[in-house]
Formats: C-alpha cells, structure tokens, sequence
C-alpha cells in the first residue's frame, strides 16, 4: 500500500511530549535521610524473612500433627477441614511474607530515582538490511533453488503430502464398529417393543425393582425411568451410553388436559413417556411444572409443553420432546411399545 | 543499607555465583547479556502488575497442576468408592472422580493444592481479561506492538481451552454436564459436526475415552503452547521496551522507570511470591468446585442452577438468548440456535479482536510508532468500541444466570431473556455514544485546564469591584499529562479525478477511508498551540499572584481572629496578644 503514505503526512510537531517539560522536583523519602527509620526498615523486612521461615516450620507441624478428618469452627467460614485451613494459612503466609518484604526492601532502602534510557527504533539499519538481502541472494544462487525447476517442485509437493499420514492415523479415533454408522447409532435407543420400565434410581448398579404400575404414579407426577435391561447392556459395554440415550420421563395428567400427542393412543391411562434428554443440547430435563404441564430444561431453560405434544414453548431448543409409545403388559407393568420414532438428544446434520 | 564497602572482600556466596557467571560466560558469552540488560529500565505504573499477576498466577498453575498428575486417574473406567468421605462410600464411579475425591480428601494437602489450581485458573484467565483491557484502552497494541496483541488473542483462547478440559476432568456431574453440551455444540456443526463428535468421543456420549484425551490436551498440548506463546510475548516486550504512560520528561523515544537491578528484581519478585501468597491463602480459606456435593457423572442426571466458570459464562449466555432457529435443506439440519452462538458468534469476536490494531492504522493511516500509551479519552472511538464490548460481553454475561437472576428477583425467566435479547442490540451502541461523549467532554476540560488553567474554585473580589475565579497554571506533571495528546489528521477527502481529468481508480476506497477516519478522529477537540498554553498558564499564574497575599496569609496559619475586630494587613501584627503587647510597649 504506496500510496498510503502519502495519504498522511506525519507532523514532528505534533508528536507528544514536544512541548518542554521540567522534571518533577525528587522528595527524598523518610529513610533516605534518617538513618533510623532505615534500620526500622532494615528490621522490618527482616522480621517478614524470618516470620516465613516460622510459617514453614508451622506448616510441617501442621501437616504431621493434624488429623485429615478433623474439623474445626472458625467464625464466619464454619466448620471446615482443619488440616486444609492450618495448611492453607501457614502455606499461604510463608510465601506471601517473602513477598512483602522483598517489595518493602525494594521501596524503602532501594533507590527511588527515576532512570531514562532511550528507545532506538525497531527497524534494522539500511547496511544491515543489504547484508541481510545479499545473504539471502547468495544463498538462493548457490542451491539452484531458482533454477532447478523439477527439484524445486517435487519438493513443494513431498512437503505437501508428508503430513497426510498424521492426519489419517487420526481416523482410528472411533473405531467404527462393523455395519454401524453415527447417524444409525444417534438414531436409535435401548427401547422396543414390550421391554418393562423401571425407575431410574440415579444408581449406576444395584438391582431396579419389577418395573411401575400405572398406579404407582399419581396425576401430576414425574418419575425418571430406564429400561429394565440398562445394567446388562451396562455391563456388556462397559460405558454409559444406552444410559444417557434411553433416559425417560414419565409424568402423568389427567388424560382430558392432553391436548394432543405424537401419535394416537401413546399414552397409558393419561401416562405420557417422553424422552428426558433436552432436544437443544443435550441436558438431562426434569424440571416439570405439573399445573402447566410445562418441562423446563435447568441448562438453557427450553420450556416444552408436555400436553401439546411436547412442543417447545420458549428457550432455545428448536424441536419438540421425542414421545415415547406405552402400555402395559400382562402383569400390569408399564411398557414401551416401540422404539422412539425419532433421535433423541440435539440436532445434527444428516438429521433432516 | 549495606554494611559491605566495595572495597571489602566479597563474600563466599558472592564469590561462587562470580565464579559461576564466568563458567557460563567462557562457554556461552552470557555476561554480554547480563550486562546489557541487568540495567534496564522498565516504567512504572500499577496497570503493568496485570500483566504480572497473568505470568505469576500461570506459573502456580503449572506447580500444583503437576502436583495433582502425581495422584489424579484420568481413566473412566467404574470403581467402588471406598474413601474417608462417607456420603459417597460404596458408590460406582470413574476412577477419574474416586481419585479426585481422594485428592480432596485421603491426600493432606491434597484438597489445598487442587483449590489453588482452580482459583489460580480462575485468576489466570481474569487477570489476563484486564491485562488486554488495559492494552486495549490506552492503545499499546498500535505499531509496533500489533503482532503481541495477536499473540495475546491466541493466549486468550488457549486460556479458555486450558480452563474448559481441566473443568471436565474430575467427572463429577457439573463437569459432565458441561462435556454433553459441547457434544451437543460439536453436533450442531454443519457437514462435518457429526463424524466430529463420534471422533472426538470416540463413539457415542459419553464413552469412556473422553476424559484420558482431555488430560493430554490439558496437561500437555494446551500449557505447552501456552508456555511457547507466552516465552516469545515476554521476548517481545523486551525487546521493544516497555510503553509507558505521559508524564514529565517521557516521550516517544524514551523510557523512564526503574532498572530491573535492584528495583525491579525486588519488586517483581516480590510481586511473584505475593500472588503466590493470595492464592494459597483464599484457596485455604474459600472452597472452590466443591465436586463432592455433585456426586458422579452420569448422563442421566443433572442439578438446577449449574454455572460453568466464569470465563465461560457468557457463552452459555449466548446459548441461552439465542432464539430457536433452526432450518432443514434438502433433508440437512442447520441447528441456527446453537451454532451462531456457539461457534459464529465467538469466532467473529475472536477474530476481530486479533484484527483490532490492523483495522485502527487502516482506518487512520496511523503508522508511526507509538511507545508513549494514549490516554483513553484522547482516542473516544476506540474508548467507545472498548466498552461497548464489554457491555455486549456483560449482557451475555448476565444471561448466563438468568436462572438464578429469576429465583433471586422472583421474576419470570422469560421476560427476562427477551429483556437480555433486546438489551443484547440496543445497549452496546447507546454505551458506545455515551462512552464518546464523555470522551469528548474531558477533551474540552484538557483544553480549558490548557487555556485557563485550573479552576481553584475560589471567587476573588478585585479593588475595583470585579468577581473573578481564581485559576491556578497547572502543574507539571498534569501538564505533561494533557500535552501528551497527539492530533490526529483526518484522512484527506480523495477527488474522483485527478488534475489531469484522469479517474481515480481508489476513489471508493479512499473516500471509505476518509469517512471512517473522520468518524475516528474527527470530533476530537484539538490541542491548543503552545503559544497559547504559554499564553493561558501566563494568565492563570497572574491570576494566582493577584490571589497570592491572601495565600501567604492562610500559608501562615494564623486564622485566630474568629471574634473578628481586628483586621490584618501586610505589616501588622497578627494576633491580639501581640498587638496588645505592641500597644503597651509603645
């Protein structure tokens, strides 16, 4: 950009600081001319040195003597962990006392006289700029890199394609189990039809009871729920996953509130089972308001309504609760007829 | 106050450290170094501890964070717990969150260190947030500081990176609820997002691989960079010397402050085991990320009121204004409601921020260098644009909680929100006027201080029955102050054609130039000459003279006469027992 120069013109007039300006008048400090509040300060900063050292000691002390279950009460903190807070204190003097008594060294006895220097300018000089240009001219002249096109090339493209092999052993970073794809696993959960619903206790082990009765809940209840099966699908794969997307909710209304459903006839005696897993970004939801049948997510606060649909409400969730189909089975245990019809959790891509 | 004479035989610590400096010295020429630079002089100004407070609050981080390597599993494999925190006993749970626990708890110290690491990260990121704030307002990021500013853009994010993994380690249920929401932000990208998601958590949420990739990022790749950026920031700012504010007898070629030996060593030193200090007593006596009240992760649960750190704050804020836009193409989802303020939104911030100092000498064809700071209120647009960022920032900020701002005021979370929203477009520019104006009013009171100088507040009768107020001439150090402003040229208004009738084939660009640099510098109020500044200060020390016998009079201190009768006049004695005693003796 020439011409950008010349667009403005520098004024060495107007640069700051061109007006003459007196150097403020230096007032001593009090030890800088009396000698005894130079040996008081002397002490000071030495009192602080040696008060340290006494921390340290006091923190051994504190870390052999003091029993790590321990609580003490200290007024406005309460009662808290008295290894934490001796250790904490003693830990925390010994180092700031070295610090204020290296800056109280620093400002009482060391000089307080401001010092100048010059600033030279960032740029190299013309000479060393040649210098720098002619090396590089020589260097260029004397590896041919100019003149030998081929070599020239097929280095640009060796260079070029040597990092390919770091970034395709990123590939294995999922292991792609065998005729499984993201969007079939992103769309899929543990349920289908018949399995039993259980309470979701908020225990990754331990035995679930049977499953519900429809009268186990009562109108305007929620109960968090599971899979009967969630612990042997835990145990075979040895993670969390089937857990964090067959997570439901079930809540129950009178079935004349029901204004509408996601399908005919997939609730159970006014029982709604929608998926507990937020559609925006993926919260656990089971905030729920039963007089508006509102659910409202704790993270971002998305506000579905239960008796519509699930239907977003307010918030920044753009789809409504999955709906999950239910019924009962011959022993009077609540269950899914069928998988969700639609992925649970937050939006993706090839979603659609 | 040393008791040693230079003459004295130095001592034996003395003598070794010599022997030593002249070892390395034969070997790498170390004393050149030294020399040059054991002198040099640094300015001083409370502002420039930031910076400091950054470096020093990073280097307790990398202390306890290595302490915490030597007992933190960063494994997600399910264990038992069975340590000496009872609610918890017999629970299943990572190892990463049992052996969290155990640092909290089994480990002496254990609980000390961890809490240090967090409120030192949480002070890390603060400081290094007001450090650019202070590098933004008084303008050290211009030439030919640009490229540290950049760098400093890049610690940001790394900051917030370093901070992000380390809060998702100890799986407990805050933290895990964290690492589902950025699945779910990783999901939103377009195209790519969803294979993105499966690779980063190697398969679906949450896996078991998550948590031991976030430790090598956190405890290895982040500092790392962290560490390599900062080397060469600090490279930086000693080889281009430190800028320094106006004041008497410091220009733009200059540099007045204290040299590094003593003074600074001491100081700074100091300043280190000071900041070290603080963090070990408040994580001593304040808990932090109390993980044993959340309990385990699992993806199942979650409490009311989460708050992730408050770095990240405001970026659950925007997740939380954002309207609920979201468009299907051709059987493709666009998640709008995620992505712009996820990912649009922070990386348009994040790159204009970088691009500030390149855009400013655009805009005001400035490219000088400047070393002296610039006052904030001598550049009002940039002052402007400064906090209207923080006014944009604090919005999100506060959106962050609208949950807990709703239970805390007892009001309804939507209004709230749709306030934020609209606040979110209408606040920032009335911020930015308000911020230029007041600008532009301590302009005029610069210039009237320059002129008239400075209104004592004082009314003065004259003989002939004139009311005047006092002006004193300013002092120096004010004057240099308010003199160090420069006048910033508008860029000319280009002509469409030259005098030859030849087009100007930049004409569209010069002119947008011409009206963003008069938008810039345009309204500042200028400085006077120095004539008359010479001219005003003249005026306002006659002024002071006129006023002067008065001042002796007060300097005095001798205001006894509260019962009045007597009145003083240069000559006279100035207390009754003194005129009495005059009056006897006569």
């Amino acid at each position: 950009m020439s011409t950008d120069k010349d667009l403005l013109p520098v004024d060495p007039h107007n640069e700051p600081g061109h007006l003459p300006i007196a150097d403020i008048p230096h007032t001593p400090r009090v030890t800088d001319t009396d000698p005894k509040a130079a040996r008081r300060a002397e002490r000071q900063v030495a009192s602080m040195f040696l008060l340290s050292m006494v921390f340290v000691v006091l923190f051994v002390v504190a870390f052999v003597t003091i029993d790590k279950s321990a609580v003490v009460y200290i007024p406005v903190l309460g009662v808290v962990g008295a290894s934490q807070i001796a250790l904490g204190f003693t830990f925390g003097m010994a180092i700031l006392l070295i610090g204020t008594g290296a800056i109280q060294w620093a400002k009482k006895l060391m000089p307080d006289v401001e010092v100048v220097q010059e600033r030279h300018s960032m740029a190299s000089t013309p000479k060393e700029d040649e210098e720098a240009k002619a090396d590089y001219e020589r260097g260029k002249e004397e590896s041919g890199f100019a003149r030998y096109t081929i070599i020239r090339r097929t280095l640009i493209g060796a260079l070029a394609l040597f990092p390919i092999p770091l970034v395709i052993m990123l590939r294995d970073l999922w292991q792609t189990p065998p005729g499984e794809n993201p969007v079939e696993l992103l769309s899929t959960t543990a349920w289908r039809d018949g399995l039993r619903i259980v309470p979701d206790t908020g225990e990754t082990t331990g035995e679930f009871v049977k499953g519900i009765r429809p009268e186990d809940i009562p109108v305007g209840g929620l109960v968090s729920a599971l899979p009967i099966d969630i612990m042997e699908i835990q145990k075979a794969e040895h993670n969390l996953n089937a857990r964090g997307k067959a997570a439901i909710i079930l809540v129950r209304m009178d079935p004349s509130e029901i204004r509408s459903q996601q399908g005919e006839g997939w609730d159970y005696q006014g029982i709604l089972a929608y998926s507990k897993i937020c559609t925006h970004v993926g919260c656990p939801i089971a905030l729920y308001e039963h007089r508006t049948h509102h659910l409202l997510c704790p993270c971002h606060q998305s506000t579905f309504d239960l008796a519509d649909s699930g239907d977003v409400i307010f918030g920044p969730a753009a789809r409504r609760m999955p709906q999950l189909p239910i019924g009962v089975d011959e022993e009077g245990f609540l269950v899914a007829k069928s998988d969700f019809q639609q992925p649970v959790g937050p939006s993706f891509w090839e979603r659609g | 106050m040393s008791t040693t004479s230079p003459l004295e035989k130095p001592a034996p610590v003395e003598k070794a450290g010599g022997a030593v400096a002249t070892y390395l010295d034969q070997r790498l020429g170390s004393n050149k170094a030294l020399g040059r630079n054991l002198g040099k002089v640094f300015p001083d100004h409370w502002s420039f501890m930031l910076g400091e407070i950054v470096l020093y609050s990073f280097i307790v981080i990398l202390l306890t964070g290595v302490y915490l390597t030597l007992f933190f599993k960063p494994s997600m494999v399910e264990v038992v717990y069975d340590g000496s925190y009872v609610p918890l006993k017999g629970v299943m749970m990572s190892e990463a969150y049992a052996s969290s626990l155990d640092i909290s708890f089994d480990v002496r110290g254990g609980l000390l260190i961890r809490q240090m690491h967090h409120w030192a990260a949480l002070i890390f990121v603060a400081a290094m947030v007001v450090h650019a704030f202070r590098v933004f307002f008084t303008g050290a990021y211009r030439k030919p500081r640009e490229l540290n500013w950049i760098l400093g853009v890049v610690l940001l994010t790394l900051a917030l990176a370093a901070g992000f993994t380390g809060y998702s380690l100890p799986d407990d249920l805050l933290s895990g609820t964290g690492l589902q929401i950025i699945r779910g932000i990783i999901q939103a990208i377009p195209v790519v997002g969803t294979w993105l998601a499966f690779f980063i958590f190697g398969g679906e949420y949450p896996g078991t691989d998550i948590i031991s990739r976030l430790y090598s990022a956190h405890i290895l790749l982040v500092p790392g960079l962290i560490l390599a950026i900062v080397t060469v920031h600090l490279m930086m700012v000693w080889v281009q010397k430190h800028t320094q504010y106006p004041g008497p007898g410091r220009t733009n070629t200059n540099v007045v402050g204290y040299p590094l030996m003593p003074v600074y060593m001491a100081k700074a030193g100091g300043f280190f085991f000071v900041v070290f200090g603080v963090i070990a007593l408040i994580s001593g006596l304040v808990t932090i990320n109390p993980i044993w009240i959340f309990g385990p992760y699992t993806p199942d649960q979650v409490s009311a009121g989460t708050q992730p750190d408050w770095y990240i704050g405001w970026l659950d804020g925007a997740l939380r204004l954002m309207p609920n836009w979201e468009t299907v193409v051709a059987g493709y989802t666009i998640s709008w409601n995620v992505l712009i303020p996820s990912v649009i939104i922070p990386g348009i911030l994040f790159t204009l921020l970088a691009l500030y100092p390149f855009i400013e000498a655009w805009v005001t064809g400035d490219k000088r260098e400047h070393n002296l700071l610039e006052r904030p209120r001598n550049a009002p647009v940039r002052t402007g644009i400064g906090v209207m960022a923080i006014v944009f920032y604090g919005i999100l900020w506060i959106g962050g909680g609208n949950d807990i701002v709703a239970v805390a005021f007892d009001l309804s979370i939507n209004s709230i929100s749709w306030a934020l929203r609209i606040l979110l477009i209408v606040a920032p520019p009335i911020a930015f006027i308000i911020t230029k104006r007041i600008c532009l009013g301590l302009q005029r009171k610069d210039r009237d201080k320059l002129l008239h100088g400075y209104e004592s507040g004082r009314v003065l009768r004259l003989p002939h029955g004139e009311f005047i107020e006092v002006h004193e001439p300013i002092n120096v150090k004010e004057m240099a102050v308010i003199t160090s402003k420069t006048d910033h040229a508008v860029l000319p208004a280009p002509q469409k054609t030259d005098t030859d009738g030849v087009r100007n084939p930049r004409y569209l660009v010069h002119s947008l130039r011409h009206r963003l640099s008069t938008f810039f510098y345009g309204d500042n109020v200028p400085k006077p000459s120095a004539a008359e500044i010479e001219h005003g200060q003249h005026h306002a020390a006659e002024q002071a003279a006129i006023e002067a016998p008065l001042h002796e009079y007060e300097d005095r201190d001798v205001i006894y006469n509260a019962h009045g009768g007597v009145l003083h006049h240069p000559g006279m004695p100035e207390i009754n027992a003194e005129q009495i005693a005059e009056e006897t003796r006569s």
